[in-house]
């Protein structure tokens, strides 16, 4: 494996019965870089994302996620790897606070104990403290510096968006993925956040994998985008040559409107 | 603004701080109060003696024990009663003369020459805690799989299975485990042997002249470490994390926490405090009997869960308190209050329809319970502002395939 890819997929297949959702899919994100996965509805998109984090398995192939083949891994052991991801419909614990919510996230990076938390012995109170500290860190540099003690279900709606990526970063992931970020925002919401995914990359290292339906976000942020139509890969190159790449057009617009 | 700022302060603080210690000195005072309060007129012959008090507060322990279960991590259990049966047995095994083919004597209160194993109650009940968090975890890793409903009929399952067990284990290839339908009594009683020989205090309260006030004593202090063991867990890692299942099973996987394990522990944890009280009720009333393990108690201490606040450690406490007294004393003395008054109407042969009749007015009318939960009773008091709408999109249905379930 070349040691610049933090993901690489081979012959990724997902079979529900008979639809083929994914499609012997081969893919690689190279460390660091954005990379967008678009597609007309149904495409698979949502569920390549669900292999990637361990919802699915997949039904052959695998998926290396630095070093590790993580295919037969359950969800909260690929996130303990450095994989954090949000939902296309946000799925936050509505219940909890903002701070809550991050501090789920936070999970598998803690270590506070049984015991130890009955007893709340200094070593777990200190751990809770910087926990929190940094989870409202986290709310602050996601875009949300007030009503961290809200119940998330009460955050208007692009709050919610802010709260899943910021929870997605309390895991402390490597690869962070985004399905669909920017689903019911207005355009400057939308404009401030394909920002936000710039330099949260930058400042921390990440790398980001996004699915995204606004052409605008995807080539303004992304660095290589991938097609996926009915579970296979169609096209994959820069935005530039995505544009003007017939199969693509012919995906999203008919037969017709590529001649 | 100031409704933000309750808000907020509504979601951290819990109780008044003063409220805690109050309930504490009057818990404590209680036996010594129970005589002038049973003399006081109307109310007087409604005030639960302090041996029924002993009762209700087991119940309560179990109540208690079962929110860690439903409450925090929404795991609806029908079978709760398996830990109360596991240990209760686990003190008649322990601490009585079941086992007659040894003469085994560890601290305890009863005489030595005594057969059968008689380890001193206060290891019994470590030892019971301990082995119920066993059974819960056997129990818990093949069924904890599944959700929701389908999860709720297995433990009701292995809620029959147990006292099933219990009854038929007499002859385990020819070894009596469990005597049957005679169940194990006499149980050791709770004492203190080395103690005895210092100050006032008895060596076995079965047999001293303050029988249950000892009993009672112990068992609120057992309510209380139940109660604190239960209000630290909720707020720590493994509580939020419990909570956190509780939302959104997918998503909290998705965050890393590990779903198996962490099901396993509030099922464990849970199971801990009804093995305890369990053992605790069997040396009170110094005797388990499989007939004590029925289906109905498993849905009176789930009662006791919905009336007082699923999730709320106080509202529990005070449902289990409720309900308890209502069966064990309460709805006996309305009773013979009513036939006093001429009428023939005796409530404790209704008391389940009872039961059902104060669910239901409680979904009307105080769905979120006697003492809501705070974050249920945020979302009961102002309602969900901004619902987020769902994405009209057809891969909706493929990622949320199992949502339903949840």
């Amino acid at each position: 494996m070349a040691p610049d890819n933090l993901v690489e997929v081979t012959k990724l297949r997902k079979e529900f019965g008979g639809l083929v959702a994914t499609d012997d899919v081969d893919f690689t994100i190279p460390r660091g870089a954005i990379i967008a996965l678009i597609g007309p509805n149904g495409a698979g998109k949502t569920t390549f994302f669900n292999q990637l984090t361990g919802v699915y398995k997949p039904t052959s192939g695998s998926i290396v996620f630095d070093g590790t083949e993580v295919s037969d891994l359950p969800p909260h052991a690929i996130t303990a790897l450095g994989v954090g991801r949000t939902f296309q419909n946000i799925r936050l614990f509505a219940q909890m606070s903002a701070v809550e919510n991050v501090l789920v996230g936070m999970h598998c990076r803690l270590r506070g104990g049984i015991i130890g938390s009955i007893l709340r012995t200094k070593k777990v109170k200190r751990e809770e403290q910087e926990a929190r500290d940094r989870a409202r860190e986290l709310l602050v540099y996601s875009g949300l510096p007030r009503r961290h003690d809200d119940r998330a279900g009460n955050l208007p709606y692009g709050d919610q968006r802010r709260l899943e990526v910021a929870r997605a970063l309390g895991t402390d992931p490597k690869l962070l993925l985004l399905d669909e970020p920017t689903a019911g925002m207005n355009p400057q919401e939308t404009a401030e956040f394909t920002a936000f995914v710039r330099r949260v990359r930058d400042d921390k290292g990440l790398t980001v994998l996004l699915i995204e339906h606004d052409m605008k976000v995807v080539m303004g942020v992304s660095e290589r985008i991938t097609v996926l139509d009915y579970g296979a890969k169609i096209a994959e190159g820069t935005p530039g040559e995505i544009q003007s790449d017939e199969r693509v057009i012919e995906a999203y617009l008919g037969r017709g409107a590529a001649a | 603004m100031s409704s933000i700022a309750t808000r907020a302060k509504g979601l951290r603080s819990n109780t008044n701080s003063w409220l805690v210690p109050v309930v504490i000195v009057l818990g404590l005072a209680y036996p010594f109060l129970e005589e002038p309060l049973s003399e006081l007129p109307l109310i007087g012959d409604f005030v639960p003696s302090t041996g029924t008090f002993v009762v209700m507060i087991a119940f309560t322990m179990m109540a208690v024990g079962l929110n860690i279960v439903v409450g925090y991590c929404g795991l609806l259990d029908l079978g709760y009663v398996a830990f109360y049966a596991v240990g209760a047995y686990t003190a008649g095994w322990l601490a009585s003369q079941h086992f007659e083919q040894v003469t085994i004597h560890f601290g305890s209160s009863v005489d030595n020459d005594q057969v059968g194993i008689h380890v001193t109650m206060w290891v019994v009940l470590i030892a019971a805690g301990l082995l119920t968090m066993l059974a819960g975890i056997i129990i818990g890793l093949p069924t904890l799989r599944l959700r929701g409903d389908y999860l709720a009929i297995v433990t009701l399952g292995f809620g029959e299975i147990v006292p099933q067990v219990v009854r038929n284990g007499d002859s385990f290839g020819g070894f009596n485990l469990t005597n049957g339908t005679f169940g194990i009594a006499p149980i050791d009683p709770v004492g203190f042997p080395i103690l005895s020989g210092i100050a006032f205090f008895p060596e076995n309260f079965q047999t001293s002249d303050n029988r249950e006030r000892w009993y009672y004593l112990i068992a609120f202090l057992l309510l209380l470490f139940t109660i604190f063991c239960s209000v630290r867990l909720r707020d720590s890692r493994l509580g939020r994390a419990w909570i956190a299942i509780r939302e959104d099973e997918t998503a909290a996987a998705a965050m890393g926490v590990p779903l198996m394990k962490t099901k396993t522990w509030a099922y464990a944890l849970g199971a801990f405090f009804g093995g305890v009280a369990g053992a605790y009720y069997a040396s009170f009333k110094s005797g388990a009997f499989p007939a004590d393990f029925s289906f109905t108690l498993s849905v009176f201490l789930l009662c006791m869960v919905i009336l007082g606040g699923m999730g709320s450690i106080w509202g529990v406490t005070v449902g289990g308190l409720i309900l308890a007294y209502l069966n064990f004393s309460g709805l006996s003395t309305i009773g013979s209050k009513i036939q006093d008054a001429g009428l023939d109407f005796d409530p404790t042969k209704y008391q389940f329809g009872i039961y059902g009749i104060i669910i239901v007015l409680m979904m009307l009318f105080r769905p979120a319970g006697l003492i809501p939960e705070r974050r249920h009773k945020v979302e009961f008091e102002e309602g969900v502002h901004d619902t987020p709408f769902y994405d009209v999109q057809t891969e909706g249905s493929l990622t949320d395939r199992d949502r339903g379930n949840d």
